[in-house]
Parts: structure tokens; C-alpha cells; sequence
């Protein structure tokens, strides 16, 4: 290194954000404030009633708090078994899926093939129409086959579900990798195949890793499908939850459940903070 | 070390030829330009070298052994991307290491070819750095060293430096000539600059529309170019339109003979072939003077309303309004794209004695 290189190095380094000067945004405090209180208070709501014992109108807190509820519901082995189920069931579905879906989306992003535009649609119609209608369809099928009421029959079903998910993010996130990194690995020496796993997969990775979170927390609060298909058997944890509401309104019973099932979403945002924070996931989005 | 070929290369996209009927032997260590406007095909030759295009007509040869329909990764050409490509979720090192680790080379050897190719580029102590923590001239070089390190036959650079600044081009320029001749490697370099490739070829080849222009060395391209298109983009040219009439041109400043059959030409001249001096009987007014420091450029308005831009020494003293006399050491005379005499005219003073 000379040192007019030096001098000339760090000229070029544009990466250094002006910073911003503070002034109070106003509106977007407001903005904020509505959404947080829209989304917020029914969660705050919900996990007081978790861990209230006698809550009475019209106080404001509940008159008595207790784990009660959490004891008796925790004391349940149909509810471990549905949390064991439905962890078991989107770990497989999600896993299913990005095996599936991750080479078509990189097909779709590289390749030009005959009526790969139709393909393409084809993928996304599975969201644009009504979906019980489909689901029943599909149902009557899964009976003829045997696979109604198995752990399969559901994965299937769910599947499908995480299709559109795991194509168009994807695709936009394969498209947005710099063919000449493509074709530098190529001179390098690396097959088709080695170049997707070394550098197209990774260049990636961080869109698509938002992509298969999403599609996990999906599959694990997905309802319609594990219910029509795995009834009676197969009873995830968003279906127990349904039963126990239908079969007594204690609405503690319900609250403790969705406290429980917070779980994921909890783990899929601390996963995503990381994510977003990431100057490449708005560069797959082509942000 | 290696010898590259191309034989009567054509290439086309979409029903337009890109690429006509290019042929081009680059000699064992030469270094060659691929010079042209943007558009002009330069890209696409080299990507069909380096097989990322495959030429629709002709054939590619490395060493007399024809790798025309040789996929990329089994080629023994290494490419350095404009846009330098490095992978920016690896390390230097990594990227660096990459295609020797799909060699299956021993770990220490590998450490050790990435520790000297990295050497090579001046860049020792980076091997342990992310892609984007360097500069863009930095990361041209990891480009350039992951390239040698796999020991190519043929270089390939497209455009490498075009995206920094005069100063770090010129620098690299230099860098990457030292290392060429140092290896000795067989090099094709793409660029749209004609400062560039007049510094770093053995060889120039000028493209235009898919055709070869002109295959020249440097100075030959600038002092002897065999076609109009040349003239005019390698350097800076005054074009002056006349008539040849028995062998004279009727332009009344620059009345050269040659023997040139009667019809339009024009008149190609060098801004430092012109020498321009004061006059009580001006032929030509001065327009403006740029002081360069080295040389003095003039520019000069003709009776005619053309305007013609003269090199003088930076003692000269000419301020606009001046009127001046022009002489020319040397003209070349086109007729179209077509190049018909070269000629060095008497000074026109002389030829009034007479
Ligand atoms: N993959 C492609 N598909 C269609 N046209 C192309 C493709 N690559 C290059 N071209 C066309 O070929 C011509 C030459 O391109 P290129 O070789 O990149 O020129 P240069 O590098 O000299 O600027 C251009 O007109 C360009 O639009
Ligand atoms: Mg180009």
C-alpha cells in the first residue's frame, strides 16, 4: 500500500451514514402510539387473564391473581402432547418446504424456461381464491387416500399453505444476487449446483431466513387446515384451544393457551430483529 | 505459457449480430486491449473467452487446444468483473481460497498460495477482513488476486478499474501491468478508455459494431490509424472536409498533395501536429487558450466557421481575438471510413516562397 492509495482509500468509503439531526417526528410518534395501543392492549389484556383467578366488572384489574389456570392447564397431557405436535408439524412442514420451494424460486429467478410465468402464477393461486372451499375439496380427496386424520395428511395440507411464502420472497431475494458473483464462482471452478450452495443461497440467506420464519409461525397458528384434515386425531395446539373454548367459556382457559403459544412468536421476532437490522434483508426485498 | 486464439468468432442475441466475424491471435504474455464505445461488443468477446457466452460461429483456442463449448469452470481463464463480484459473506481470505478449496489443494498449501497471491496485490495483512470493509481499489485487487491465485492461462479483465476515481485507475493501471509482466501471463483486458489502453497494451484492438476496427500496437494506433473511426477515438483529431482536385486539396489553409483520386476527403490532423503562429494577414482567429501546465491547448476558429484545436508549448502567449497562421506537420487524408494518403506537407510558408 502506498500511501496516496491510503489517502485515496479512505476518500472512497461512502458507507458512513450522515447522521441525522434529532427532531421529534410528531406525527410518527402518533402513528406509533395508535398502532402500539391497537396491538398491544388486546395482548396486555389477554395476559392479565392468564394469570387472573376473579376479575369482575367493572375493575379495572382483576380482583384476584393466581396460576390456578396455569396449573390445571399445564397439569394437562393433551396439551404438552399438542405442543410437541404442532412444533413437530411446522418444523416439518417448514423444512418440507424450503426443500421444495427454495431450488423452484431459484429456478424462477434464473432460468428462463417455457411457461414459467404460468408456473409461477400457479403457485400464488393457491391464495387468491377462498380457502375452505379448497380446503373441503382437498379434504374429500385426503379421505379417499387415507390420509385424513394422520400426522402426513396435515403436513400436506399446511404445506400448501406455506407455498406462496416461500416462493415469492425467494424468488425476489434470488434475483437481487449479483450474477457475476454467480459466474465468478463458476470461473472459479464450481459446478451449477456448488455455485447455489456456496454463494446464491448465502447472498440470500438472510431474506430467505425471514421467509421460512414466517412460514413456520404460520404453520404453527395455521387452524383451518390441521383441524378439517386432522380431526380427530391430530390435534395441534391452535385446535386445542378451540375445543377448550367451545366446551367452557372459562376464558382464562383460552388466555393461558395463547400466552403459551406465544412462544414461537417470540422466538421469530427476537429472530427477526436481528433480520431486519440487516442491511441485506431490504436489499432482497429490492428495497 | 499459453497462447489464445480466436477464429472468425460471430455471436448474436436476439437476430443482431453483436459480435461479426472477429479473428485474433494473442501471443504467449501479451497483454491486449479490447478498446471500443460502449456497446461495441468488447464484453461479449471476452465473456465468450472466459465461457459465459458461446459464440454462435467460429471457435476459441487456448494453446491450440479448442475450448469453444468448455464450460466456465473447466476453462483455464480467470475473469476479474467490473463490478469486482466478490462474495461479500466470505472473508478476503475465503474468497481468495474459494476455488482452491475446490481443488481439494491441502490446507496448508492453500494457506499459503492466498497468503502470496494477496502478497502479489499488496494486501498481506487483509486476509481476516470482510469483502465490504475495503476500499473499492482494495477490493479490485482481492478480484485480481483471486483470479491469479488459481494460476489461469488466459486473464480476463472487464472494465476492471472503470468505477474509481482518475487517481486509483491510474495507480492500479501501473500495479496491474507490474504484476502482468511479472507472471508473464497471457492478459485481455476490456476498456472504454483510450488513456488506458494507449498505457497498458502491447496491443490495441479497436472494436466497433462487432467488427475489428483496428489491430495495432499503441503507438501505431496513435500515430498511424487506418481508419476515420480510429482517427477520431483514439486521441483528439481535427477533421477538416474538402475537395481533391488533381491531386491538391482545395482547403485553402492546408493545400496538401497527394495522389488521391478527385472527390470529397477529409483532413485528419493532431492537435500537436498544427503550429500555430501570429500573423498580420490572419487566416484564423484564436477562440479560447487552456493553460495545462505541460502544453498549451488552443482552440482556433477557421474563416470557414470550423473550429480546430492546436498544441502549443506553454511559452506560447495568444489570447482570444489573436489572429494566427496555421501550418501542419502531418495530415492524414480519409474518404469515408477509408484511409487514402498520409502526408507531411511542406511548412506553408515555404511553399509561398516558391
Ligand atoms: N445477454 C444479452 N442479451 C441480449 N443482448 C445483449 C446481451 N449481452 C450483450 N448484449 C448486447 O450486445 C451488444 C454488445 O454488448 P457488450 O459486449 O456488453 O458491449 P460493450 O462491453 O462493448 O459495452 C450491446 O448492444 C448489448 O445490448
Ligand atoms: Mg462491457
Amino acid at each position: 500500500m502506498t500511501t496516496a492509495d491510503l489517502t485515496l482509500a479512505a476518500r472512497q468509503e461512502p458507507t458512513v451514514p450522515t447522521r441525522k439531526t434529532k427532531r421529534i417526528d410528531w406525527l410518527g410518534l402518533a402513528i406509533t402510539l395508535a398502532l402500539g395501543i391497537v396491538v398491544v392492549v388486546p395482548l396486555v389484556v389477554v395476559a392479565i387473564w392468564a394469570f387472573a383467578e376473579v376479575w369482575r366488572y367493572p375493575s379495572i384489574l382483576p380482583q384476584e391473581f393466581g396460576l390456578r389456570f396455569w396449573e390445571a392447564t399445564l397439569s394437562r397431557p393433551d396439551v404438552w402432547q399438542a405442543m410437541s405436535l404442532s412444533i413437530r408439524l411446522s418444523l416439518t412442514v417448514t423444512l418440507l418446504s424450503a426443500v421444495i420451494c427454495l431450488p423452484a424460486a431459484y429456478a424462477f429467478a434464473r432460468l428462463d424456461f417455457p411457461g414459467r410465468n404460468l408456473l409461477f402464477l400457479s403457485f400464488l393461486a393457491s391464495h387468491a381464491f377462498p380457502k375452505f372451499g379448497l380446503l373441503v375439496a382437498i379434504a374429500s380427496i385426503f379421505l379417499n387416500l387415507g390420509l385424513v386424520s394422520t400426522f402426513w395428511g396435515v403436513v400436506l395440507i399446511q404445506l400448501v399453505g406455506t407455498l406462496m411464502m416461500m416462493i415469492w420472497i425467494p424468488v425476489a431475494a434470488f434475483q437481487n444476487v449479483d450474477r457475476a458473483m454467480e459466474e465468478a464462482a463458476r470461473d472459479a471452478g464450481a459446478g451449477p449446483l456448488r455455485v447455489f450452495w456456496s454463494v446464491s443461497l448465502p447472498q440470500a440467506a438472510p431474506t430467505i431466513g425471514a421467509a421460512v420464519l414466517l412460514s413456520f409461525v404460520g404453520t404453527f397458528y395455521e387452524t383451518e387446515g390441521a383441524w378439517l384434515i386432522g380431526a380427530p386425531e391430530i390435534r395441534t395446539m391452535p385446535v386445542l384451544m378451540i375445543t377448550f373454548i367451545n366446551n367452557q367459556i372459562v376464558v382464562q382457559y383460552g388466555a393461558v393457551l395463547s400466552v403459551l403459544l406465544w412462544v414461537p412468536s417470540f422466538f421469530a421476532l427476537m429472530f427477526s430483529r436481528r433480520l431486519v437490522g440487516s442491511s441485506s434483508f431490504a436489499k432482497g426485498f429490492g428495497v | 505459457m499459453a497462447q489464445l486464439s480466436l477464429k472468425n468468432i460471430g455471436k448474436s442475441f436476439d437476430g443482431t449480430d453483436v459480435i461479426r466475424d472477429v479473428s485474433l491471435d494473442v501471443a504467449d504474455g501479451e497483454l491486449v486491449c479490447l478498446l471500443g464505445p460502449s456497446g461495441s461488443g468488447k464484453s461479449t468477446i471476452l465473456r465468450m473467452v472466459g465461457g459465459f457466452e458461446t459464440p454462435d460461429r467460429g471457435s476459441i483456442l487456448i494453446d491450440g487446444q479448442d475450448v469453444t463449448l468448455i464450460l466456465p469452470e473447466k476453462r483455464p481463464t480467470g475473469m476479474v468483473f467490473q463490478s469486482h463480484a466478490l462474495w461479500s459473506h466470505m472473508s478476503v481470505a475465503d474468497n481468495v481460497a474459494f476455488g482452491l478449496k475446490l481443488r481439494r489443494m491441502p490446507r496448508r498449501e492453500i494457506q499459503a498460495k492466498v497468503a502470496d497471491a494477496l502478497g502479489l496485490v499488496g494486501l498481506k495483512d487483509y486476509g481476516t477482513r470482510r469483502v465490504w470493509q475495503l476500499s473499492g481499489g482494495q477490493q479490485q485487487r482481492v478480484a485480481i488476486a483471486r483470479a491469479l491465485v488459481l494460476e489461469p492461462k488466459i486473464l480476463l479483465l472487464d472494465e476492471p478499474f472503470a468505477s474509481l476515481d482518475q487517481h486509483l485507475r491510474e495507480h492500479l493501471r501501473e500495479e496491474l501491468r507490474d504484476i502482468q509482466r511479472r507472471l508473464g501471463i497471457t492478459t485481455l483486458f476490456v476498456t472504454h478508455g483510450q488513456d488506458e489502453a494507449l498505457a497498458l497494451a502491447d496491443r490495441i484492438v479497436v472494436l466497433q459494431q462487432g467488427d475489428l476496427e483496428q489491430v495495432a500496437s499503441p503507438d501505431r494506433m496513435y500515430r498511424a490509424p487506418e481508419t476515420r473511426f480510429v482517427a477520431g477515438f483514439i486521441g483528439s483529431m481535427n477533421f477538416l472536409a474538402c475537395d481533391m482536385r488533381h491531386g491538391r486539396a482545395d482547403h485553402p489553409l492546408f493545400p496538401v498533395e497527394a495522389p488521391v483520386a478527385d472527390g470529397p476527403v477529409e483532413l485528419a490532423i493532431r492537435p500537436e501536429a498544427l503550429t500555430v503562429a501570429p500573423a498580420r494577414a490572419p487566416q484564423a482567429k484564436v477562440h479560447r487558450t487552456t493553460d495545462y501546465g505541460s502544453h498549451l491547448l488552443v482552440d482556433i476558429d477557421l474563416a470557414d466557421g470550423t473550429r480546430v484545436k492546436a498544441m502549443c508549448p506553454p511559452s506560447a502567449r495568444f489570447a482570444a481575438g489573436d489572429g494566427v497562421t496555421l501550418t501542419a506537420d502531418r495530415v492524414t487524408l480519409f474518404r469515408g471510413q477509408k484511409k487514402l494518403a498520409e502526408v507531411s506537407p511542406r511548412p506553408a510558408r515555404e511553399l509561398s516562397h516558391a
